[in-house]
């Protein structure tokens, strides 16, 4: 049986939302796909009660001990510039999420997906198929090794070109928080003409780019990019006391 | 003297959010409102999505065979009628007592036997179709003392859609409840309510969800 309420209310925490101004909008017209799909009517404002500040428990049982590696598939090496993808999932108040399940896919090194949909005449890579799952440790850390992607072609406009990118699924600990996204990498010449990178606020893109780390570049190995992502937090009072003891 | 032969005029500092300290740490007196960092902005899911978040269990927020459950089926469509192939919904809920499997959940974490609450389902086969095999959820409590009508919490994720859209799957057979739920009162008209409504199916229920036009499905900001 489950525990039951006592009388008078919950406790809840309340998700702080984003300004809109910083949030990636559901449809942008450059983006030609949205124009039926994205949908046109205003949302209603969703209290946030149990079933909103919930959710589920996504760990270790989805991540098999290979997860972390993309490199190494089919008995193989997948071709391309490998490179070691680290950084920590925070929340918006700054504590980390531990525990939490994160999902990436991505194109090979010539950036081309292994799905039927994907027609662009680069060669597959019979040692990559590009999927990848970790679980953040008790620092809320992640980490895993990969190549880094093409660039690819899309047909969204004449010579449509995404930057390099991985694609992340999260979980944090409450429906509220769950967040699927792109990573990119710095400095990437294709930025000004995609309208998926352009459809973030501009304010807010150089949140979704990640940062060169030579200090954990591994030597005679991989290159390094760090990003740390950032989930919905919780409400705060201006006068909180911080009782999680010092900075580790 | 550590790295010479750079200018470091020449070098361009690394663009980084101002004011946002990487401990974590509050209460120390130096920031004048409450720490907040600016979150991750979203993204699509693009057309590849498979590739990613594909579970073979995804479709089983109750596991085959738990006493009770039933299947919840649907189609996603776009603005023009036609199907969205490369969709996925995912949906999370309470259990028949109204628990919810969560250490989240201040009543503590229930336990239901065969019962995860969360389940994923993309819509490619058949095409533009989401299947979910789960329990009907019990009723909720609001928090203030009231509760809320057996619901589930639904995230779309598809191509062409830049963030998730989020709605809530009711049943047409729990009216009276439906009657007291504070979300659908909050709703304009009957029509807007109906667009939340599952109607009974011969092995469960059925949910269609309209991404756009005239029968554009009511859809939340959480
Ligand atoms: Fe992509």
């Amino acid at each position: 049986m489950t525990g039951t309420t006592s009388a008078g209310g919950l406790h809840l925490p309340r998700y702080h939302r984003e300004d809109a101004a910083l949030r990636t909008p559901v449809g942008f017209p450059d983006y030609r796909s949205t124009a039926l799909r994205a949908p046109l009517r205003t949302p209603v404002d969703l209290p946030q009660r149990l079933t909103e500040v919930t959710g589920p428990v996504l760990g270790e049982d989805r991540v098999l001990p290979h997860d972390a590696d993309l490199t190494l598939r089919n008995g193989g090496e997948a071709v391309g510039q490998r490179i070691l993808v680290h950084g920590r999932v925070l929340d918006s108040d700054g504590r980390p999420v531990p525990g939490a399940l994160v999902e990436v896919w991505q194109a090979n090194a010539a950036g081309r997906y292994r799905h039927v949909g994907d027609s662009f005449p680069a060669p597959l890579d019979p040692h990559f198929d590009g999927l990848g799952r970790v679980v953040t440790d008790g620092l809320g850390r992640y980490e895993f090794m990969t190549v880094k992607p093409g660039a690819y072609p899309w047909g969204n406009h004449h010579n449509a070109w995404r930057p390099a990118h991985i694609h992340f699924s999260l979980f944090g600990r409450a429906f509220t928080q769950r967040l699927v996204t792109q990573m990119y990498f710095p400095d990437d010449p294709l930025f000004g003409q995609d309208p998926i990178f352009n459809a973030m606020p501009a304010a807010a893109r150089h949140r979704a780019i990640s940062r060169f780390s030579l200090e954990r570049s591994q030597d005679n190995w991989a290159l390094a990019f760090e990003w740390d992502i950032v989930l919905r937090g919780a409400e705060q009072t201006p006068f909180e006391t911080d009782d999680d003891g010092d900075v580790a | 003297m550590s790295e010479p032969s750079v200018n470091p005029l020449l070098v361009v500092p690394v663009v980084s959010e101002p004011s946002q300290p990487r401990s974590g740490r509050r209460g120390s007196g130096y920031l004048a409102g409450p720490l907040r960092l600016g979150t991750t902005p979203s993204a699509t899911v693009g057309p590849y999505l498979a590739i990613g978040m594909t579970w073979p269990d995804g479709v089983w927020a109750a596991a085959e065979g738990t006493p009770g459950a039933c299947w919840i089926r649907g189609r996603v469509f776009d603005g023009a009628g036609d199907l969205v192939a490369d969709a996925m919904v995912e949906t999370w809920q309470a259990d028949p007592d109204g628990g919810f499997p969560s250490p989240e959940d201040p009543r503590g974490a229930a336990s239901y036997p065969g019962f995860r609450g969360f389940a994923r389902s993309h819509t490619a086969d058949p095409p533009g179709e989401f299947a979910v095999h789960t329990l009907k959820p019990g009723r909720v409590p609001d928090g203030e003392g009231g509760s809320q009508a057996p619901h589930i919490d639904v995230s779309v994720f598809a191509r062409g859609i830049l963030d998730r859209v989020v709605t809530r799957i009711y049943f047409a057979d729990e009216a009276e409840a439906n009657a007291e739920d504070p979300v659908l009162a909050s709703l304009p008209d009957d029509a807007a309510r109906r667009t939340l409504i599952a109607t009974p199916a011969p092995d469960g229920y059925r949910f269609d969800i309209h991404l756009q036009g005239e029968r554009e499905t009511v859809f939340f900001q959480v």
